[in-house]
């Protein structure tokens, strides 16, 4: 298996993700990629309105989010949480990836988009450059994920 | 049969495969089909309607289903009903997602329903004029079958209009 360097944050502690999608298989595999980037998963959610409470009550770092989902879609669930929480770093992940899609969720708030299915390799340089404007991470690897961080 | 619809879900579904089921894929047998869809196992129906409009068929045996879940979660999974339907659907959301963008990029625009699964004993019905195509592709996990019917609305709009009005 492929290893990456580690994203951290400035402050050396793990990146903390929340993960929103309908599909069980889907989360199970972004849970995974974080892991391989040794990042922490802090939340999951299965629908856009589930996501927004998650994310008022963990304040992740960075939220994956699906497009189509049961109750609130992604891009609703975006622009909500943009409203409120204007540093919110979301990347949309999602199999249907027209450019309207995809305008959409960056006009609402959303910093960038992977299709479905995810290579960690585009997912990994996708974080990688989200993270790099925030002021709490590196955004650059400093760690095997899985290595000592000391 | 109109290939440029029906050609961005097999290309779709070939790079789909491959990629989340980590491995080479093939294309092992293709047929026309008019009649009601007779399935092999556990089936994904969805339907498009818009500028063009058809239904896209994923069907694959129980067996297939969860040898393929093992591979998207990642770990062996234990067979279930619930986890053969989400396998099918996640599967066919994919496939779709990706034809979806292809054909959209290329300013069709249309509805996608989500997927309906069958998996009881009675036939899929086949679509009212229009011819399906037949796919099965060979993946590390087994074999996967795609139906395809897809058709432009206008073009049907104007056969409508050309049959003269009885009086």
């Amino acid at each position: 298996m492929k290893q990456f360097a580690a994203l951290l944050r400035k402050d050396n502690q793990s990146v903390r993700y929340l993960v929103v999608d309908d599909s069980v298989f889907a989360r199970k595999n972004l849970i995974k990629m974080i892991e391989m980037f040794g990042g922490e998963l802090a939340g999951e959610a299965g629908d856009g309105l589930t996501a927004i409470a998650e994310f008022n009550r963990i304040k992740p770092d960075i939220v994956l989010m699906d497009i189509t989902m049961p109750q609130m879609e992604g891009i609703e669930a975006v622009e909500r949480i943009v409203r409120q929480h204007s540093d919110a770093r979301i990347v949309m992940v999602s199999s249907v990836g027209y450019q309207e899609n995809i305008l959409a969720a960056l006009q609402k708030g959303a910093k960038h988009f992977v299709q479905k299915p995810v290579k960690p390799e585009v997912l990994y340089e996708i974080l990688r450059y989200v993270l790099s404007d925030d002021p709490n991470a590196t955004g650059a690897p400093v760690a095997l994920a899985g290595e000592s961080r000391s | 049969m109109r290939m440029e619809l029906i050609q961005p879900f097999i290309n779709a579904a070939d790079a789909v495969f491959a990629e989340s089921l980590q491995g080479p894929t093939k294309i092992i047998d293709v047929e026309m089909d008019e009649d009601a869809y007779r399935r092999k196992g556990v089936a994904a129906l969805v339907l498009i309607k818009g500028d063009i409009e058809g239904r896209v068929i994923l069907d694959v045996s129980q067996e297939v289903a969860v040898k393929v879940a093992s591979v998207l979660a990642g770990a062996e999974m234990e067979a279930s009903e619930q986890l053969v339907r989400e396998t099918v659907c996640e599967l066919a959301n994919m496939v779709i997602g990706n034809s979806v963008t292809l054909l959209n990029d290329q300013g069709f625009h249309f509805k996608v329903f989500p997927p309906e699964v069958h998996m009881n004993e009675s036939g899929l019905a086949g679509s009212a004029d229009t011819e399906a195509l037949v796919i099965c592709i060979e993946t590390t996990c087994g074999d996967i079958f795609l139906n395809i019917a897809m058709r432009y609305l206008h073009r049907r709009r104007a056969e409508r209009s050309a049959v003269p009005a009885l009086d």
